[in-house]
């Protein structure tokens, strides 16, 4: 009986798809959990300063202070409520510019790719020039024009992302259009946009989707990044990508400043394209 | 007064060489018309044209395409869509990209029906069943729940050629509806399909390479060679004997069971030749006007 499931690929992919879904799914839930109950989880307040406290280790290291569990950074804040208070700015950017790149590119992409013609030209070489651009100095001088906030970043990402979206769908529904059951819609007498939403969106569903997650992923790195370098958010606001920063500073004095936020970072852009890949599989009825 | 009239149809690449030469044929109700020729002659094209399914590529340059008394031509483009989703339906080639893969198999059949004629979901639905019994589906209750990679190429083509049917039309334009299935199960299909057509009364335009196929389905065919009709007779007169020596080497290049040591008779260079030399007088002539 073992061996007949072992040879049936199908439950096999499922299985280890299910993992990785779960094991991605709950990171990225713990985060969100993380995000929405900050002030009341936090052991700490993020902001408070105690210059006596100052580069404090986490609580396995000797003299570390009770209570400050990943440690202190160079003003005496407190790493993991400043972590958890973070997730808030990642996942806000991460949810939200990740949706409307994913509707704004994904749906010239439909457009360009089922449509073909005139629209498909201009939406091509709209692409072809805009990634033409170097994407961070884009970036830059967007946040710069734009001054520096939350919507800023949201802005930025979307307007130079969306041809990451666009591209690929329009290859697909590229693809999709050139099927049999294509031809059999459009003869049957069903519209365009009918065709469109019907037979070429649910075929491409599975890879926005996975291109919508890494997109998220993507949108945390971006944050990160404009932190990074001064960019984003008001400096008060705990960010994970300013508290890279700031620790890089600081790193052979105190690692853990530099080492918990990269740590959370890296696994929440992991979770996010792991939970992607996972997704698709669901979403695909081959393996459903 | 045959049911499908293609007068001079004239089909080419945008800015491009010709596809169709100035196409004529004529189907009669309940008649079963075939289209042969080599890859690339134009065959697929004119079933094409006339559902209105050119690719984006290809432009209509001149020519009529009388349905069921309309030049579709001469409609408007929405009028000509729905003219040809109430009277005409197509049977396509591969089976396996002619089923959507996200979608289960009874509303693959029933939505076109519902949405576009504005049958009820239970009409639509009975009528379904109906004629998955009537292609010899087994379980027909079952098939309609199932995605189309739960099903072989040959039943995925039996559901295609009853969702064909679906909606009664007058013409069925067959796309080499055997070319992508097992020899074993080519037979069945033609056999149904000629049943099918018989039944329902529909025309039938029947594109395929295979002349076995259409000495056993068709009424008349169409010989087709660079776009342009080389010969259109009936299927009697074309076995008994064929007018044009392109006609007359195609047939001869079908292989024989019964002389194996003949081999295959490839079409003769002289008769290239000639048939090209037709091909470019043509285009001379419609240059010239």
């Amino acid at each position: 009986m073992a061996e007949a499931k072992a040879i049936d690929g199908r439950s096999m992919v499922r299985r280890r798809a299910g993992l990785r879904l779960w094991l991605s799914a709950g990171w990225l839930g713990l985060l969100c959990i993380a995000a929405l109950l900050a002030p009341w989880i936090a052991p700490k307040d993020p902001l408070a300063q105690d210059l006596f406290l100052g580069r404090m280790p986490p609580v396995w290291v000797m003299g570390a202070e009770p209570g400050y569990w990943l440690g202190t950074d160079s003003l005496g804040r407190d790493v993991l409520s400043r972590i958890i208070h973070g997730a808030r700015i990642a996942l806000m950017v991460a949810l939200i510019a990740g949706t409307i790149t994913c509707v704004i590119g994904a749906t010239l992409g439909l457009l360009a790719g089922f449509l073909r013609g005139w629209v498909d030209l201009v939406i091509s070489r709209l692409i072809d020039i805009w990634m033409a651009f170097p994407p961070v100095l884009f970036s830059i001088l967007l946040i710069a024009v734009l001054g520096p906030g939350l919507w800023s970043i949201i802005i930025a990402i979307v307007v130079i992302d969306w041809t990451r979206f666009a591209r690929v769908v329009r290859a697909e529904a590229m693809a999709q259009g050139a099927m049999d059951y294509v031809a059999s819609a459009r003869v049957a007498g069903r519209g365009r946009l009918g065709t469109m939403l019907r037979e070429i969106l649910p075929n491409v569903l599975p890879t926005i989707v996975v291109l919508l997650t890494l997109e998220m992923g993507i949108a945390v790195i971006v944050e990160a990044i404009l932190s990074f370098v001064n960019l984003s958010i008001s400096t008060d606001q705990p960010t994970w990508g300013g508290m890279i920063s700031e620790g890089r500073a600081s790193v052979h004095q105190a690692w853990w400043v530099l080492v918990f936020p990269l740590i959370t970072l890296f696994l929440t852009v992991l979770s996010f394209s792991q939970l992607g890949e996972g997704l698709k599989d669901r979403f695909d009825p081959v393996l459903r | 007064m045959s049911f499908l009239r293609v007068n001079n149809l004239s089909v080419r690449l945008k800015k491009g060489p010709p596809l169709l030469r100035r196409v004529s044929l004529q189907v009669a109700a309940g008649d079963v018309h075939g289209l042969v020729g080599e890859s690339g002659a134009g065959k697929s094209m004119i079933g094409k044209a006339v559902l209105g399914i050119l690719p984006p590529s290809v432009e209509v340059t001149g020519g009529e395409i009388w349905l069921d008394g309309v030049d579709l031509l001469s409609l408007p483009l929405a009028e000509r869509r729905r003219r040809i989703g109430a009277t005409a339906a197509l049977i396509p080639q591969d089976p396996l990209t002619a089923l959507n893969p996200s979608h289960r198999i009874g509303p693959q059949i029933t939505d076109r029906l519902v949405d576009i004629l504005g049958w009820s979901r239970a009409d639509a639905n009975r009528r379904a069943l109906e004629l998955l019994a009537e292609v010899q589906i087994p379980d027909p209750d079952r098939v309609m729940r199932s995605y189309p990679h739960e099903l072989s190429g040959g039943m995925r083509q039996r559901i295609l050629i009853a969702s064909a049917f679906a909606a009664e039309p007058k013409l069925i334009v067959a796309d080499e509806p055997t070319t992508a299935l097992d020899v074993t199960v080519q037979k069945q299909i033609l056999k149904l399909i000629a049943g099918m057509q018989a039944r329902h009364g529909t025309a039938l335009l029947f594109v395929t390479h295979d002349l076995g196929v259409v000495s056993k389905v068709c009424q008349r065919l169409s010989v087709l060679y660079a776009g342009m009709v080389v010969e259109d007779t009936s299927v009697a007169d074309f076995f008994a004997a064929p007018r044009h020596a392109y006609s007359a080497a195609l047939l001869a290049a079908t292989p024989k069971y019964t002389d194996p040591a003949a081999g295959l008779q490839p079409v003769p260079d002289a008769v290239i030749a000639q048939v090209r030399a037709e091909v470019v007088a043509f285009d001379r002539g419609a240059a010239h006007g």
